[in-house]
């Protein structure tokens, strides 16, 4: 009996928990399917109206902006290139040098470690002007390259694939090494086949990442034709049933993406520990 | 380092070389782009500038307005780790109990993890609108809610704003710390303790004080930087500059004041807080937390 009031107790609070969260989404998504006329007289809405195809098909496919330059589908198209490039320069670059420091010896080694590591002290939004002015120096506001470089300079994930390469045992190595397998063989045919479960969790972590940045675009990219969908949501005009819209499309990329490779999220958040 | 390494005189400078030249690029130079402007005075025109020393430095200290930041900035994270810590607790402790739908809770309580700050910020702004706003409506008829000229409540709706997503990653990492503790301590220890509560705040707790211990540094480190996102869609620094954070500051004296001595010497000041937040948690980590 006490048993059965305790896990009463249990999904009663838990019931709470969820409400709170899903709750103002759900009114978001119930508003975003009335016409603006209707959200204008009679507020936010619990339960759902007839607009929902009018209004999300207006939403991608027209021109909106300053200068009505961009639609809400190019904002899309400009994130998801944004998020790959970072997450794929990211994944890259990281393995590589996480793979050069963990397997060779290397002269100036120490050195080396702290000049990636100690950069893990100082996150984009410190130095947020003056690399808004070097990347003007290179030429680079308004491009793709402008929106991932600076966000995929960044040693976390060589820090994750660090910690992976040391749990490998040695043995592998002294095996290949018999062989007379070269380093780039060993990194290709042994470590990026072992390493695959680790790259795919990085991935979809930095790709989340790269997705929800607002700072760096908003600053970055004077031309509308490089808004993203984040940074767009604040700027973007249009009536209210619009912006609803908007921010209900926004959300399904990265939720998409938890929801569905969870357990390789959580074990890439995990890596930060 | 492992113990068996490839020998080679150049091979792992080809590895190394593309993320060097990333960093040098586009993180060490701005950096010290950034010590450059900190030590630098700009005229107001932008014709000149000269050596000017701890200058800047002298001016920010000596700006009431970054102690507002300041001060703020110390609030917001300290009251966005308590209540999303203690709730993302409470939560995983139930969702560690239950038998029946525990994979469902989680799904669904884990999403908003991965909803960006600015788009969480924009929602927040309907939820607080003196137009549409429920929130603003039902706290309007408790206390005259203003958050235009009341800082305390400014600070309600930008808590609000940030703790919401939060609760997410608290409740992740407090249900993984639960899972990771061993079967076999929690049943000795319910022979010994019969009281839940109890054997709760001397068992579990105590175990579960890494988890706590890094949650607390991965809290502030959010509530500093990535409410960035927050405070732009809602309340934008008002009233006046009670509600701006210290990396909020620094973007409007820089950008939009154009003061790039004062920004950068924000900068500067905002990196030895990170340092200090960092050596803390290694001291504390090596020192106290005892890992089962």
């Amino acid at each position: 009996m006490t048993k059965y009031i305790s896990s009463t107790i249990n999904h009663f609070i838990l019931s709470i928990g969820l409400l709170f969260m899903i709750v103002p989404i759900w009114i978001i998504f119930a508003s975003s399917t009335h016409s603006s006329l209707f959200i204008n007289t009679n507020g936010l809405q619990f339960f759902l109206g007839d607009n929902f195809i009018e209004n999300y098909s207006r939403v991608l496919f027209k021109q909106s902006g300053f200068f009505n330059e961009i639609t809400a589908l190019k904002m899309f198209f400009n994130s998801f290139v944004m998020a790959t490039g970072i997450a794929t320069l990211s994944v890259v670059t990281s393995l590589m040098a996480a793979y050069g420091l963990v397997y060779f010896k290397v002269k100036y080694a120490t050195v080396i470690f702290w000049l990636i590591f100690i950069t893990l002290l100082v996150p984009l939004e410190l130095r947020i002007m003056p690399s808004y002015i070097v990347m003007s120096k290179l030429n680079l506001v308004n491009t793709f390259a402008g929106l991932i470089l600076p966000i995929s300079a960044s040693a976390i994930a060589t820090f994750f694939f660090r910690q992976f390469y040391k749990s490998i045992p040695d043995e592998l190595l002294e095996a290949a090494k018999l062989d007379g397998t070269n380093s780039l063989r060993f990194f290709i045919d042994f470590l990026i086949p072992l390493s695959k479960t680790m790259i795919a969790a990085v991935f979809i972590f930095m790709f989340v990442f790269g997705y929800n940045q607002y700072f760096w675009p908003l600053i970055m990219t004077t031309s509308e034709q490089y808004w993203t969908v984040v940074m767009g949501l604040k700027t973007m005009y249009g009536s209210i049933s619009d912006r609803f819209a908007f921010v209900i499309m926004s959300m399904i990329p990265p939720v998409i993406i938890i929801i569905f490779l969870q357990k390789l999220f959580i074990q890439g958040i995990f890596q930060n520990k | 380092m492992k113990k068996v390494q490839f020998k080679s005189n150049y091979s792992q400078y080809f590895f190394l070389a593309p993320q060097l030249l990333i960093l040098l690029i586009f993180l060490y130079w701005p950096i010290i782009q950034t010590f450059k402007d900190a030590f630098t005075m700009q005229d107001a025109f932008g014709f000149g500038s000269q050596f000017a020393g701890f200058d800047n430095f002298l001016f920010i200290f000596s700006d009431p307005s970054y102690f507002t930041a300041f001060k703020f900035t110390i609030i917001y994270s300290f009251v966005i780790t308590l209540i999303t810590g203690s709730i993302g607790l409470l939560l995983a402790v139930q969702a560690n109990k239950v038998m029946h739908g525990k994979s469902a809770y989680k799904t669904l309580l884990i999403w908003p993890y991965a909803i960006a700050p600015a788009v969480v910020g924009v929602m927040a702004n309907y939820f607080f609108s003196e137009r549409y706003g429920l929130l603003h409506h039902l706290f309007n008829n408790l206390w005259g809610f203003n958050w235009y000229e009341n800082v305390f409540d400014a600070y309600i709706y930008v808590i609000i704003a940030g703790s919401w997503k939060q609760i997410s990653a608290n409740f992740i990492f407090f249900l993984a710390g639960l899972q990771a503790i061993q079967k076999t301590v929690i049943e000795a220890s319910i022979i010994d303790c019969k009281s839940n509560i109890r054997r709760f705040w001397t068992i579990t707790f105590p175990l579960l004080m890494p988890t706590t211990f890094f949650l607390i540094i991965i809290n502030i480190t959010y509530a500093f930087f990535d409410t960035f996102g927050i405070i732009d869609t809602t309340t934008i620094g008002a009233p006046g500059s009670e509600t701006k954070t210290l990396v909020y500051k620094a973007y409007i004296d820089g950008f939009k004041g154009l003061d790039l001595g004062s920004a950068g010497a924000q900068s500067i000041m905002m990196m030895i807080i990170v340092l200090v937040i960092t050596i803390f948690q290694f001291r504390y980590i090596e020192g106290k937390i005892h890992y089962n």
